[in-house]
């Protein structure tokens, strides 16, 4: 299995003042990496340097045999902006292609073809034609995710995608990416606050506290002290 | 009666500064309509007003100089647009402060010029409200190519424009140059409003951005109906607004905004109407289940 990315001492600070420092894991291809910690502990900042939308304070992110940004698909944690947006679900899922396509200005058959299957998938066919802005919040995450879809066909990046959906949603939802990378081998790395749940799909844990705690294979780190004792909180 | 108002409107369209006026005053609607539905769902409808009154600056200066206006005006409204556009970007400079800012600096720059050369005379007011009579021949021929070139960029950028208002970080982290398509919609922005002014007027250009983009909102779910639908009620408010304006004398920008007024009125009732049908329907489905 090939590295995707390797972080090596790597630091974000926000003018000056450091948010996160000296991080050093892997993410190996066709791994589901989940990222814990409390509120404030650097996890969404973390999040935006994969994404290269910061740069890194301190120290290198490689990534392997050169993952382009238009290889990654996102799904970010929802922005009021977006929630009264007149667009067709549709629309939105097709925009996951948006950085594949080079100068054309239209998408092609093939895209609008793989729209939809990724929307099949998700079990979210039905919603194609509706307004986005008048879906339940569980049904715009869903639809988010099959624009991550179209973005990505190597990683997948997730930041909190539960926060706010109801526990049936969120079940359900985790089942779609333990499948996701299952099936297509695509690599996740998710962010998320609901840590039960994580231990149960996630293959390995980054704990951060602004610094790394913990970083290994989930089964370890239910084992370590760090462990023991954030889960004992949690539960 | 009908009758009487269409021979009244064929009368009118034999002056040939109605003509100018619509040709001219139909592309600028559209052009304005489409980047509009764009620019208020960014949260950036104040840049269009800012850059309005960067507009009357330019295009005093432009007249002290004795200078053509809009060869003038463009350059700098689209060098302020760039201006405008970084500072909303950088969230730590309070956009909409720094906006009135230079919102009121143009203005007062522009008055200060016009007071000192041709002196507060009705040029001053043209400006500020707009007088269909602006348009020379050349200005014509100049908005028409412009106007083509913002519509074909539009459409050519339609989906970037869509990627990118929907979820900006998105676009960005999956590969889109977002920072040049904010670009390419402020640089249009700017040519459409510069076209527009002075038919409009400074202080009334910027309702040609906000008005059918908001009301096409009430009642379209699609992105691309939104779009279309602003563009046609933006050009039918501009036609009605001329007419209107003809007919009771009143000056064409603001008889043009007060249409826009009218039907954006109209379709928040409609809107909210069908919300309430919509609940009312599911009360009674709750209640039948
Ligand atoms: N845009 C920002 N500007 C300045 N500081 C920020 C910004 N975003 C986050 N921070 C700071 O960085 C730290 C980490 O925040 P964040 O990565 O959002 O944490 P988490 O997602 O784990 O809750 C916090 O102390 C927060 O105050
Ligand atoms: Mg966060």
């Amino acid at each position: 299995m090939g590295t995707v990315l390797t972080a090596k001492n790597l630091s974000y600070a926000y003018d000056g003042e450091t948010a996160v420092e000296g991080l050093r894991f892997e993410v190996v291809s066709g791994d589901y990496l989940c990222i814990i910690g409390e509120n404030g502990s650097g996890k969404s900042t973390l999040l935006k340097g994969l994404l290269r939308l910061k740069q890194p304070s301190a120290g290198e992110l490689l990534f392997e045999d050169g993952l382009k940004p238009n290889e990654i698909g996102y799904l970010p944690q929802q922005t009021s902006a977006q929630k009264d947006f007149p667009a067709s679900c549709f629309e939105v899922v097709l925009s996951g292609f948006c950085g594949q396509r080079g100068i054309l200005p239209f998408y092609t058959a093939r895209q609008k073809r793989a729209a939809r299957e990724n929307m099949e998938r998700l079990d979210c066919a039905n919603l194609s034609r509706r307004g986005y802005r008048d879906l339940s919040g569980g049904q715009q995450q869903r639809i988010l995710l099959a624009r991550a879809l179209c973005a990505t066909k190597r990683l997948l990046l997730l930041d909190e995608p539960m926060a706010g959906l109801d526990p049936l949603v969120t079940q359900d939802l985790y089942k779609q990416i333990a499948d996701i990378n299952r099936d297509l081998g695509l690599t996740i790395i998710m962010v998320s606050h609901d840590v039960k749940t994580a231990m149960q799909y996630a293959k390995t844990i980054l704990h951060l506290k602004k610094e790394q705690l913990f970083f290994g294979a989930t089964q370890t780190y239910l084992e370590s002290d760090v462990g023991k004792q954030f889960f004992g909180g949690a539960a | 009666m009908i009758a009487d108002i269409w021979t009244t409107i064929v009368e009118m369209l034999d002056y040939t500064f109605i003509q100018r006026a619509l040709v001219v005053g139909l592309l600028v609607s559209v052009c304005a309509s489409l980047l509009g539905v764009s620019l208020v769902l960014k949260r950036y409808a104040m840049i269009g007003e800012g850059l309005s009154h960067v507009g009357f600056g330019s295009l005093a200066i432009a007249t002290a100089l004795n200078a053509a206006p809009l060869q003038v005006s463009i350059p700098i409204v689209v060098l302020a647009a760039f201006l405008l556009l970084r500072i909303s970007e950088n969230g730590k400079i309070k956009g909409d402060a720094a906006i009135a800012i230079i919102s009121s600096s143009s203005l007062a720059i522009g008055v200060v010029v016009v007071s000192q050369t041709t002196g507060m005379n009705t040029d001053v007011c043209n400006y500020l409200f707009g007088s269909i009579l602006a348009m020379s021949r050349s200005d014509v021929y100049l908005s028409v190519a412009l106007a083509i070139v913002v519509l074909t960029l539009f459409v050519v950028f339609y989906q970037k424009i869509f990627a990118v208002t929907f979820d900006e970080n998105f676009a960005k982290a999956t590969g889109v140059k977002t920072s040049f398509y904010s670009m390419v919609v402020a640089f249009l922005t700017a040519i459409t409003i510069t076209l527009g002014m002075r038919m409009m007027g400074a202080l009334l250009i910027s309702s040609l951005v906000v008005f059918p983009a908001l009301s096409s909102m009430r009642i379209c779910k699609k992105f691309r109906s939104v779009t279309i639908c602003a563009a046609i009620i933006s050009v039918l408010c501009f036609v009605i607004g001329v007419i209107m304006s003809y007919f009771y004398v009143i000056p064409t920008g603001a008889s043009v905004v007060l249409v826009n007024i009218a039907v954006f009125v109209l379709f928040w009732i409609l809107r909210f109407l069908s919300v309430q049908s919509k609940k009312r329907a599911n009360k009674k489905k709750e209640v039948i289940s």
